[in-house]
């Protein structure tokens, strides 16, 4: 009894502007503050459309595979509800942007039914005192993606979503952010033999995944109890970790669509799908495949490096500026990964270059590269600048470190003669000492080179 | 004469006048007197004004004037001040504004009487009706309250009010006046367009007014010519078409006589007058009610009393909505209607379309054989205030002037008679964008005829 799943998605897009006036469309901004007689719906307002906009949806499109409609139009979607200040949202219901999309994610082929942009809605904050409403998000631009029904389980939900945010932002679409809700997902699911459901208010990708295991598993039961499975919409309680009913939205359930007269049909001709395409950057996966080819990098080093556009970015600017392109690969999934994780910003590619070059030049230890990268990633300062402060510079100079051989040589008379008696393992004290003497600083490979050669240069007699 | 004593002159009989006519919703002196200052300052700095700079005008209370009443003639608005101005009233700013004229509530009759501030009696006989639904602003013109006044036409409501107040009504092609700030009644039907005393006056006022804006997507990236330069006293050559369905079954008698006769007069004038068939005026109405009354269904869906406007104190968010939308008798009907139209269970809107389409072709091929249409501009003349039209025969009004909504044709109206003493309009429709050929023929029809220089006789 496989679950068939389908997923609405909709995607705030990255144009900073709303989709009908040209208030600004930032997070967190102080309530009703990004508001015009236009997105408070004032009466005689009429709605522009924000062409970046389009450019951005169509994106979108093209990223997933879509056919474009050449002419795609707009239309009222009505109901009465106090987050709509029109008492209709502009949406796209009879001839959607885009149509018939297929992705391939790590899970599996993803069908695509059609893609539409549509004006989000305002947000209401419940009080003690009664509600309140902020128009900031009314009129915000956005895409509503939906699938096809043809994820069967809840892991093929999350894996889509994960890879629909990678490409997102991969194209510069939209910041994808969640926890604002510039990412959104309602999910539909039904057994074979239920109704189907839509749960709302899933606000990360475990959540999607959690409540479509919570509903698959409820929905189970009650088929089994040889129950009906009412189609309902539902709302994931995160807090409960349960699906529960939601209440009911509008007053009328019908939503009279009526065709926007206020706008002409959108008309998407091949130069502005071209003008879309333009600006487009290369996507992930052929990213990564030209990485193997290009760098010769392994291929799953390849993959880790184009899952984010900033990181693949800097790979190449790295490379580019002649490092090799493994040892580039390396740093940054290592080393510079791990200080992304704790919270560092991503060093410039030019001073991450810098870096492997003095590392490989022999120039500074492994250890030191590690402590200016740390000082880097959480300052933002120089490689030079660092090195100039502190002195992390690795001591590879002959006459310095036979110099410095001699001085741990003569202040440590026992160890030495153990060497020269054939006990090999002094040598490992001997460097230590000598390692201890230079503050890390010597290159140990060629202190020990050094140093073994000094020993041996010794007098018999001892 | 500064700007200011004209001002003076008309505040002075609009306010005089208004316990009679009641044309205005609300009267701005203050802002009238303020902008005539501002022009007669920059008069005296010699600055270079527009030919209107200082002449006063009336606006229909359904145009947003920025920190005026705007009301719609609806108790819903009755408190809501605008915090913008209509483009339209944005290119007039140097237009004192006298006041916001009285109309149907929302621009829903023909009649003003269904105004939540009072009906506005016709100034040739204040116990009939001035039309409507921009039947203040075809009434203060008739007064000679406003110089001129902008009006709005969704199925001729400039035109009708304009016939029945012996005025000149011009509706311009949809798309070549800016609609933002207009509040709609029909988007894809709603023109703003001018009432004045002549065609010289409608196209100095429409050489402001028309032209692209980008605030409006249904406006239209057409030039626009020189209207004053159109005002040719010359009809020679010209095409002029008569809908015979239309006159021979108009049911005021004088009114297909005296437009008969002007196309005889035409005809000495030199232009050519051939008959032409129009078989769909009932299609056309019943087309236009589909449409116009689900647009305006969706169009009033905003309001709800939650941001702006009426609000109904209630415990309940049902009970709010619909304690908040106070409409009048008509416009709950439309609504009724409208929302029924978009309903699941009726495909009206999507007929209506397809009735237009239909309409429009045909005009279109009209208008390969003629230059012009010439029509009565409504099927009556004024009729009383205390009549009790039933909706039905109010709809009818609006039956000659629907075509060029439907179509977005340009159509103007004029004086063309008198009977029983009040006056008679017709009515010429053109291709859409030939507004040049409107003010030509209707120029060349005022040179020589005198009907729109009568006066009424009430309002001396």
């Amino acid at each position: 009894m496989n679950p068939t799943i389908g997923l609405e998605v909709h995607v705030q897009l990255q144009t900073g502007k709303k989709l009908f006036c040209s208030c600004p469309s930032d997070f967190a901004a102080p309530p009703n503050t990004r508001v015009c007689p236009v997105c408070l719906g004032l009466p005689g307002t009429l709605p522009v459309l924000n062409q970046e906009a389009v450019i951005l949806a169509l994106r979108a499109a093209l990223v997933l595979g879509c056919t474009i409609n050449t002419l795609s139009s707009f239309d009222r979607k009505h109901y009465f509800y106090p987050d709509l200040p029109k008492g209709y949202q502009i949406t796209q219901q009879r001839q959607p942007l885009a149509l018939g999309g297929e992705v391939e994610t790590p899970l599996g082929t993803v069908d695509i039914n059609r893609l539409h942009l549509e004006e989000d809605a305002a947000k209401l904050v419940h009080t003690a005192e009664g509600t309140l409403i902020d128009y900031n998000r009314s009129g915000i631009a956005l895409v509503e993606i939906v699938t096809a029904p043809c994820l069967t389980s809840p892991g093929a939900a999350k894996s889509f979503l994960q890879f629909l945010r990678q490409v997102l932002l991969y194209a510069g679409i939209s910041d994808c952010k969640l926890e604002e809700g510039s990412l959104r997902c309602d999910a539909n699911i039904s057994l074979q033999g239920g109704g189907r459901t839509e749960i709302k208010n899933l606000n990360s990708f475990k959540a999607v995944e959690r409540a479509l295991d919570y509903e698959i598993q409820r929905q189970r039961r009650a088929i089994a109890r040889g129950e009906k499975v009412r189609p309902e919409t539902l709302r994931w309680d995160e807090a409960q970790a349960k699906t529960v009913p939601m209440r009911a939205k509008g007053i009328a359930a019908e939503y009279l669509y009526l065709p926007e007269p206020d706008l002409p049909p959108l008309y998407a001709d091949a130069a502005l799908v071209e003008k879309a395409r333009m600006g487009l950057p290369e996507l992930p996966r052929s990213r990564a495949a030209r990485f193997v080819r290009q760098y010769g990098l392994p291929p799953e080093r390849a993959e880790l490096l184009v899952a984010t556009r900033e990181m693949a970015d800097c790979f190449e600017e790295i490379a580019a500026k002649g490092a090799t392109p493994l040892a580039a690969a390396n740093l940054l999934l290592g080393e510079v990964s791990r200080l992304l994780n704790a919270g560092g910003e991503l060093p410039a590619a030019g001073q991450l270059a810098r870096l492997l070059a003095l590392q490989e030049a022999g120039s500074i230890s492994v250890k030191a590269a590690k402590e200016v990268l740390a000082r880097m990633s959480a300052r933002g300062e120089s490689v030079d600048n660092i090195l100039k402060q502190e002195n992390f510079f690795q001591i590879s100079d002959t006459e310095t470190l036979a110099e410095l051989a001699q001085k741990v040589i003569a202040a440590n008379p026992g160890a030495t003669a153990d060497y020269l008696k054939g006990k090999t393992k002094a040598l490992g004290y001997l460097m230590g000492a000598a390692m201890k003497a230079s503050q890390g600083r010597a290159n140990p490979e060629s202190l020990k080179k050094i140093l073994a050669q000094k020993l041996a240069e010794r007098p018999k007699k001892y | 004469m500064t700007a200011t004593e004209l001002t003076e002159y008309y505040l002075e009989r609009s306010e005089r006048l208004q316990p009679t006519i009641n044309g205005y919703i609300s009267l701005t002196r203050d802002k009238a007197l303020a902008t005539a200052c501002h022009v007669d300052s920059l008069r005296r700095q010699n600055r270079e004004l527009s030919p209107l700079a200082g002449i006063p005008m009336a606006v229909k209370d359904n145009i947003a004037v920025r920190g005026a009443a705007t009301t719609c003639a609806s108790k819903v608005l009755a408190d809501y001040i605008s915090p913008y101005d209509a483009t339209a009233v944005e290119k007039l700013a140097h237009c004192p504004l006298l006041g916001k004229a009285n109309m149907d509530e929302f621009a829903m009759g023909s009649s003003s009487l269904t105004s939540a501030f009072g009906p506005v009696a016709n100034p040739w006989d204040s116990k009939r009706s001035p039309g409507g639904s921009s039947g203040g602003s075809a009434a203060l013109v008739a007064a000679g309250c406003a110089p001129f006044s902008l009006g709005t036409d969704t199925g001729g409501s400039i035109r009708q009010p304009a016939a029945f107040c012996g005025v000149t009504g011009f509706k311009p092609s949809y798309g070549r006046v800016s609609r933002r700030g207009l509040l709609p009644l029909a988007p894809s039907l709603d023109q703003i367009g001018t009432l004045t005393r002549s065609v010289e006056d409608a196209a100095l006022v429409l050489q402001e007014i028309c032209g692209y804006d980008p605030g409006d997507p249904a406006s239209a990236r057409q030039d626009v010519p020189d209207f004053s330069a159109c005002l040719v006293d010359d009809v020679s050559g010209l095409v002029l078409g008569l809908p015979r369905e239309i006159l021979e079954s108009c049911p005021d008698s004088s009114t297909s006589e005296a437009v008969e006769a002007a196309a005889r007069k035409f005809a000495q004038a030199g232009a050519k007058v051939s008959w032409v068939s129009m078989p769909y005026t009932d299609e056309s109405l019943a087309a236009y009610m589909l449409i116009a009354t689900a647009e305006a269904a969706s169009s009033l869906a905003r309001y709800d009393g939650v941001a702006y406007g009426y609000r109904h104190s209630s415990s309940t968010l049902e009970e709010m909505y619909t304690g908040s939308r106070i409409f009048g008798a008509e416009v709950r009907r439309r609504l009724m209607l409208g929302t029924y139209n978009l309903g699941p269970d009726c495909s009206g809107y999507e007929l209506g379309q397809q009735a237009r389409k239909h309409i429009s072709r045909h005009l279109e091929e009209l208008f390969s054989q003629v230059d012009l249409l010439l029509l009565p501009a409504a099927p009556y003349i004024a009729f009383p205030l205390e009549e009790e039209l039933d909706p039905l025969a109010m709809y009818y009004n609006d039956v000659y002037s629907i075509p060029a909504n439907l179509a977005g044709l340009p159509a103007l109206a004029l004086p063309c008679g008198e009977s029983r003493g009040l006056p008679i309009g017709m009515q010429m429709m053109a291709p859409r964008f030939r507004e040049d050929v409107l003010l030509r023929a209707g120029y060349t029809w005022q040179c020589r005829s005198d009907w729109h220089l009568r006066r009424p006789r009430e309002v001396e």
